[in-house]
């Protein structure tokens, strides 16, 4: 049996084709998103209910661990705009889960587009959704008494810096998403994840009052890092070490996930 | 005959123990319907999601338009179009927002993809929802919607995968007269099926697949043609009578009897002839039917002619040989 060759439809060679895929699938994410604000508005009060809580129930306690002259809201909120974009990337894992349920990914695969433009036009979205939710929590940070410190190009860089982190945090969610293919069961996944590495941190208390072995942990993973870093641009202070602690988080957690989530998309069920 | 559009050859696939493909060879002819008839779970829809590029074989090879599906796989996608057993369609968006993107993603430009969506839309009755999100649409327009979808591209090679489940009678008349359209312009379509009736009025070759392996390739026409075109059954009270209704049925001219439990099943072509002797037999022989069907022949008696066994659901083809397939 052999094949006779048959004129085959040619496809145009197109100059930029997977940065097009990218924003073709960012775009339909982001329209997704548009038509659910139910969805956008609950994901938001989830984490002002957080900010609001934090700021004036730990206020009184966490003060007196703190140096002299500095606010706890001061202090709070460089670790909630890490909480809320580390949350926020959790939406990564629950979209691409309800896209492999409904067959969606199934059809993106079948079709001549780039192999990697699903998984980065979705993180890609995700990290649209966290400048919105970010620019939120600024407003509302600064109703509750939160004040910069150090002037607004640093805090602005803290900002880019959090969502750098969000970007990365949304590779792991995408790996978490594809390995269990249901949207509830990556919600249900992505919290143990989420959990330990933003409550275990210097997000919302300084990690000299946590006992010795969680110290080891809390002072050395990545949103601590980030929380540091953004308290440091955010007060004053040297925050280039911190910076670069958090930049090389980012870059390592891409370069482990990334690939496996490509792999994962490519033999995707 | 023309070149084939696709050559499968000795293609397996196994999940685990199971074996879902064993040695499957069928090639088609370009410009023609050919359809995978077979129960749920015969490995149908595995063979669709090998020659789409989905998943990869454990042994054999297969080609779209000459172009290995692994080997070439990239090539392959621009040649193919594909609407798989779901909708995969996106709820939140628009009819036209889905086809659109689609479009774009299969890289056509702009201008195409938007006259390609519109014109999908109205030849598949969607032009006045268009504008609205497809979680507001009925079962039947996203199952149109999605094999719109698979459309987008003009695509030589089209896969269907259970086209016409869950589709009212207007829209599977519909979908069938499309899918005739396509085929008058060249296209290749591979359709997979549970009903012999359908093979027939739409494809001009059909495989019959079985636990993963053919076992029969031939037109759905000759099929049929071998099973007689009509079925007589008569349900008897218990198994005694029906072996008795049996033996007398037997003993006259005309199609062999075949009993199963209390059912014994003529199939001939002249169905009006069979009825009559027949049930004058039974009255002769005082053996009185519970009910008598007259029906077209269905998978399962294409089954039972070709392997004795009645198509089982994979689920229950280890345990359920009693069951009656639903056909």
């Amino acid at each position: 049996m052999t094949a006779v060759p048959l004129p085959l439809q040619r496809p145009a060679r197109r100059l930029f084709g997977p940065v097009r895929d990218v924003l073709a699938v960012a775009g339909r994410n982001l329209n997704v998103i548009r038509r659910t604000p139910r969805l956008l508005v609950f994901s938001t009060i989830q984490p002002l209910v957080f900010l609001v809580l934090f700021r004036y129930v730990f206020a009184g306690v966490a003060e007196k661990t703190l140096p002299p002259g500095i606010p706890y809201v001061d202090y709070l909120m460089p670790g909630i705009f890490v909480q809320v974009t580390v949350f926020g990337a959790m939406n990564t894992a629950i979209g691409l889960a309800a896209d492999l349920q409904t067959g969606l990914l199934e059809r993106f695969r079948s079709l001549p587009m780039s192999r990697v433009a699903v998984l980065a036009g979705r993180t890609l979205a995700d990290l649209a959704r966290n400048v919105f939710v970010v620019a939120l929590m600024t407003g509302v940070g600064f109703a509750v008494g939160f004040r910069i410190h150090n002037g607004a190009g640093p805090f602005l860089g803290g900002l880019v810096l959090v969502l750098m982190f969000g970007l990365a945090m949304s590779w792991v969610y995408a790996v978490v998403g594809l390995a269990v293919g249901d949207p509830e069961t990556a919600q249900a996944a992505g919290f143990p994840i989420l959990a330990p590495l933003v409550f275990a941190s210097s997000a919302f208390i300084p990690v000299t009052t946590m006992p010795g072995w969680l110290q080891a942990f809390a002072a050395h993973q990545p949103v601590s890092y980030s929380a540091s870093a953004v308290r440091a641009l955010v007060l004053g202070g040297p925050a280039a070490t911190y910076i670069w602690d958090s930049l090389a988080w980012y870059a390592a957690i891409i370069i482990v996930f990334a690939p496996l989530g490509a792999w994962l998309y490519r033999r995707a069920a | 005959m023309a070149g084939s559009a696709i050559v499968v050859d000795q293609l397996t696939k196994r999940f685990g123990s199971v074996t879902a493909l064993d040695r499957v060879g069928f090639a088609v002819p370009a410009g023609t319907v050919f359809g995978l008839l077979g129960p749920n779970g015969a490995g149908k829809t595995t063979a669709i999601r090998i020659l789409t590029t989905l998943l990869r074989p454990d042994g054999g090879s297969a080609t779209v338009l000459g172009l290995d599906v692994v080997r070439d796989a990239a090539a392959v996608r621009h040649q193919i179009g594909l609407a798989g057993q779901y909708a995969a369609v996106d709820e939140h968006l628009t009819g036209r927002e889905n086809l659109r993107l689609i479009g774009r993603l299969a890289q056509l430009r702009r201008a195409e993809f938007r006259a390609r969506t519109d014109q999908l839309l109205t030849r598949f009755g969607l032009a006045e929802a268009a504008s609205r999100p497809v979680r507001t649409y009925s079962g039947g327009m996203r199952r149109r919607l999605d094999v719109a979808a698979a459309l987008v591209a003009r695509p030589p090679v089209l896969f269907l995968d259970e086209p016409t489940t869950g589709l009212d009678l207007l829209s599977r008349n519909e979908l069938w007269a499309v899918i005739r359209e396509l085929v008058a312009d060249g296209t290749t379509v591979v359709l997979t099926t549970q009903y012999l009736e359908e093979a027939d009025r739409l494809t001009d070759r059909v495989a019959v697949i079985d636990r993963g392996r053919v076992i029969a390739d031939d037109t759905a026409a000759a099929l049929k043609a071998s099973l007689g075109s009509t079925v007589v059954e008569f349900d008897m009270a218990d198994e005694q009578a029906a072996a008795r209704a049996a033996v007398a049925l037997a003993g006259r001219r005309g199609p062999r009897p075949e009993r199963e439990s209390s059912h014994v099943r003529l199939t001939s072509n002249d169905s009006s002839a069979v009825l009559i002797d027949s049930l004058h037999t039974l009255e002769v022989s005082q053996l009185r039917p519970v009910a008598v069907q007259v029906r077209p022949p269905s998978l399962d008696d294409v089954f039972l002619l070709l392997t004795g066994h009645h198509a089982e659901d994979a689920q229950a083809g280890a345990d359920g040989p009693e069951r009656r397939g639903a056909a």
